[in-house]
């Protein structure tokens, strides 16, 4: 009897974001520098 | 256990350049974020990419220090987020995406959406049965709808162009559109095409 139910995975589960955008949001974070001089600010990529 | 910390806390320590932080801040709202997108636009890969956009977003306002919602962390990401599903959908209606497959349908890519000859004659009944209610307006309200439907003109211009302020205009517009309605009810119109 205990077999009746069946253990469906919940549907509604939605998959999250896989490692890789997770690692390059984390590099873009660390390269971007932001200079500000005045009221300009300025973005910058360093690699 | 070590005691959670805290999403301000967390932010401003990414703030003053503790990376991992960031880090932190992801992978705690990783699933409520991704669910989220992925909810409203049902693709693995459009969800990746709003995702990523929305944390760059989030990684240049608080790197430039614009951040002011202390304690609000992820309600403001997830307007983000919001802001940038609305942005994918307008840009797919502009540029429509063409899923691969090889029964491909030319239709799909030339359409013709010119009404055809009945609801043409449909719409022109209504256009000028339309043109006739309009006159029934007051004229501060008349000459404001003209303007924003007809002519096309934003508010700010019809402010200009009448000499009243923006939000008489609004309050106009608004009234017209009422009391349009308020016309067709009366007389019991049926204003449709379809």
């Amino acid at each position: 009897m205990e077999k009746i139910y069946s253990t469906k995975k919940n549907a509604l589960a939605y998959p999250r974001v896989g490692p890789e955008t997770i690692q390059f949001l984390l590099a873009y974070s660390k390269a971007l520098r932001i200079v500000k001089h005045r009221q300009f600010s300025f973005e910058m990529i360093l690699n | 256990m070590k005691p959670l910390k805290d999403d301000s806390l967390l932010v401003n320590d990414y703030i003053s350049g503790d990376e991992k932080s960031l880090e932190i801040l992801i992978n705690r709202h990783n699933q409520r974020i991704s669910s989220f997108i992925y909810s409203k636009v049902l693709d693995r890969d459009v969800t990746e990419d709003i995702f990523q956009d929305t944390f760059i977003k989030v990684i240049k306002t608080l790197k430039k220090g614009n951040y002011s919602e202390e304690g609000k962390f992820l309600p403001w990401v997830m307007r983000i987020a919001h802001n940038l599903i609305i942005d994918h959908f307008r840009k797919n209606k502009r540029m429509p995406k063409f899923e691969g497959s090889d029964d491909f349908n030319i239709f799909s890519v030339i359409g013709d959406d010119k009404l055809n000859a009945e609801k043409q004659i449909i719409k022109d009944q209504i256009d000028s049965d339309l043109s006739l209610l309009i006159e029934e307006l007051p004229d501060d309200q008349k000459e404001v709808l003209l303007m924003r439907i007809y002519k096309d003109m934003s508010f700010k211009e019809i402010s200009e162009n009448t000499g009243v302020s923006i939000n008489t205009a609004l309050g106009r517009m608004r009234y017209a559109l009422i009391n349009l309605r308020k016309i067709i009810d009366k007389n019991n119109i049926v204003l449709t095409n379809s």
